[in-house]
């Protein structure tokens, strides 16, 4: 740079803002950034445009009134919501599930998976740039939104779970249904992976881009597929088995480098082994009621804490609730979304890269705001 | 009923029944006390025998039982409540075990050395979650901070609680975990307690001139006016932040 005027070429950082209004945020996400060029100086995710007071809210209602709040929290995966915190109350309230409930949320649960890592697979694709995947996804997630419209009614806010089980019995042939769908889901799989996995243009967005070692993975306390993708065998389901995972054979995929190219392949074995999940449940599913005998009115005992997680889609999805002596609503009830954790790393990702990649990391990280917010 | 309660002695019951219902008993049938002892003891043992076979036959599985609420039980053998007060003695103020979870409340102005020693020490490499619960009325202080620990090595969990008094600041861990950044970021914003030597300890999900602190038990649940009233000069009262005259805060885009 030494011996030219720099006067007349006078190099100045920009600052502009990504979103809050912005299709590739995912939401109302704004990210303040300090730009030379196209490259990314500094960038500082600012949340909060969605928060609306849901942890306040839990604290005035009845435990099973707070069940549909959690629906509108990861609303691209609400199903999850509800079992993790139908979970935590179980293990505050010292029930337990008859074996068909615990089959049957794991079949609600593996179908939002599938659900949720389509709409992350469309939504990351088309911001990089591939827009067919998203219609393909679509097709199957709609399926899969059918199913769960049958069974609860809603297609996006389910509430399809109750603490001490599931609140209705399975609609009849809504097993050949679901079973036809689960046969035929990894072909589809297979279809999205022709477009992308070998597609050379999805490889230049994604090798290399926003690598996170194993380290500070762990250091940042990321969870779910980024955690994975670093190459950190590291999955809820495996650790702390909840309703009956421990009698499901499936394995966690793990990354090598950490980048966004081995998350994209992460997030796709993990939707084959959803695939595999729910084979085993529809075939083992047993018999009998499908829900535990829960009093009319949810009290608690004594006064204590406990803290119940699930593997939502996203990662560590937990439930922190305090609760009072004889009481029926919960003191404190707070909520640890896996995107808000997950998100806290978007600095260290993109600071250094192109503006182009910050898009490809929003995708790759899988935030949805309305759990962040909350 | 009476099957559900195994640990009352046979012999307690059957007293306690003759001496009450006398009056109900007599209009429809009088029996004598000898008789109304005997049918219950047929009964008691009619019972204790099904109990029994069932006991044998098979375990019925946990789902089809009453729920078995958790219990509080000292956790002072916990490794790591020892190691802790061997590293500090007195350290652990008490060791409650809820539920399988470990709670350790340790003092307020340790708490950055103990995260230190337990990640550094203990392999507790992972911090989940860091929160804060308000109990307006309570002696010991104000606020409990929370800190939700894991290790990977045996996958154990293990939750710290300082009790903190208000508008008293407690050490941040951001330098010990440094996810913790957001999340005490958030405990600041929602409760007001101040993380010293947090590296920028600003409102996270509110905006920047709110007043209040939602999360606390005395902040109204349907909300107040948004107009701030905490930098009036900021932030007239009855309007959102004026971004032209919050330049202090970062330097603004000119």
């Amino acid at each position: 740079m030494s011996g030219h005027d720099q006067s007349l070429f006078d190099v100045e950082e920009m600052e502009i803002n990504f979103g809050p209004q912005h299709p590739a945020t995912h939401g109302v996400l704004r990210v303040k950034m300090k730009l030379d060029g196209e490259k990314i100086m500094e960038a500082k995710p600012i949340i909060g445009y969605l928060h609306r007071g849901t942890e306040k809210l839990f604290e005035t209602m009845p435990f099973p009134q707070c069940l549909p709040h959690t629906d509108r929290m990861d609303y691209v995966a609400a199903a999850t919501n509800n079992q993790g915190f139908c979970v935590t109350m179980e293990k505050l309230l010292g029930i337990s599930i008859p074996p068909r409930a615990a089959y049957i949320r794991m079949i609600l649960a593996e179908l939002q998976r599938l659900a949720s890592h389509l709409v992350w697979l469309a939504t990351h694709a088309v911001d990089i740039g591939a827009i067919t995947p998203f219609f393909y996804t679509f097709r199957e997630r709609d399926a899969i939104l059918d199913l769960f419209e049958e069974y609860c009614g809603a297609r996006l806010t389910l509430n399809c779970m109750k603490i001490g089980g599931v609140p209705f019995e399975l609609p009849d042939g809504w097993l050949d249904r679901c079973s036809v769908l689960v046969d035929g889901f990894n072909a589809h799989i297979d279809e999205y992976e022709n477009l992308l996995t070998e597609n050379r243009i999805w490889k230049k967005r994604t090798i290399d881009v926003a690598v996170v070692t194993a380290e500070e993975a762990v250091e940042w306390g990321l969870t779910g597929p980024p955690l994975r993708g670093s190459g950190v065998e590291w999955d809820i389901r495996k650790v702390f088995p909840y309703d009956r995972y421990d009698e499901i054979d499936f394995d966690i995929p793990i990354g090598k480098k950490g980048d966004t190219y081995d998350r994209y392949l992460v997030r796709m074995e993990e939707m084959r082994q959803s695939v595999r999940i729910l084979r085993q449940c529809l075939d083992k599913l047993p018999e009998g009621p499908f829900m535990a005998k829960v009093p009319k009115i949810i009290r608690t005992k004594e006064e204590g804490m406990v803290y119940g997680a699930v593997e939502a889609p996203k990662g560590e999805l937990g439930y922190f609730i305090v609760a009072t002596a004889k009481g029926t609503t919960p003191y404190r009830c707070r909520v640890r979304p896996p995107s808000f954790v997950n998100l806290q790393v978007l600095p260290l990702m993109v600071e250094g890269s192109l503006v182009a990649d910050l898009v490809a990391v929003i995708g790759t990280l899988d935030i949805v705001l309305g759990e962040i917010d909350r | 009923m009476s099957d559900d309660k195994p640990t009352t002695p046979p012999e307690e019951k059957p007293s306690a029944e003759e001496t009450a219902p006398e009056t109900a008993a007599t209009e429809k049938k009088p029996l004598s006390d000898e008789e109304k002892a005997a049918k219950i003891a047929e009964a008691k043992a009619k019972a204790a025998a099904k109990k029994k076979a069932a006991e044998e036959a098979e375990p019925k599985d946990p789902w089809e039982e009453k729920p078995v609420p958790p219990v509080h039980e000292d956790a002072a053998a916990d490794p790591d409540a020892v190691a802790l007060g061997g590293e500090w003695a007195g350290v652990v103020l008490a060791a409650d075990r809820y539920a399988g979870e470990v709670t350790l409340t340790v003092p307020a102005e340790r708490i950055n050395d103990v995260c230190r020693f337990l990640k550094n020490d203990r392999g507790y490499k992972f911090l989940v979650d860091l929160t804060a619960v308000d109990w307006p009325e309570r002696e010991e202080g104000r606020f409990d901070v929370i800190y939700w620990l894991h290790r990977h090595d045996d996958s154990k969990r293990l939750r710290l609680r300082c009790a903190l008094a208000e508008d008293a600041p407690i050490a941040s861990v951001v330098d010990v975990w440094k996810t913790a950044d957001w999340m005490e970021r958030e405990v600041y914003d929602m409760f007001g307690v101040v993380f010293d030597g947090h590296p920028a300890l600003e409102r996270i999900l509110t905006w920047e001139g709110f007043n209040g602190h939602p999360l606390r038990k005395d902040f109204p649940v349907e909300g107040i006016d948004t107009g701030a009233a905490i930098y009036p000069d900021v932030y007239p009262p009855g309007g959102g932040p004026q971004i032209e005259d919050a330049e202090s805060d970062e330097g603004g885009a000119s």
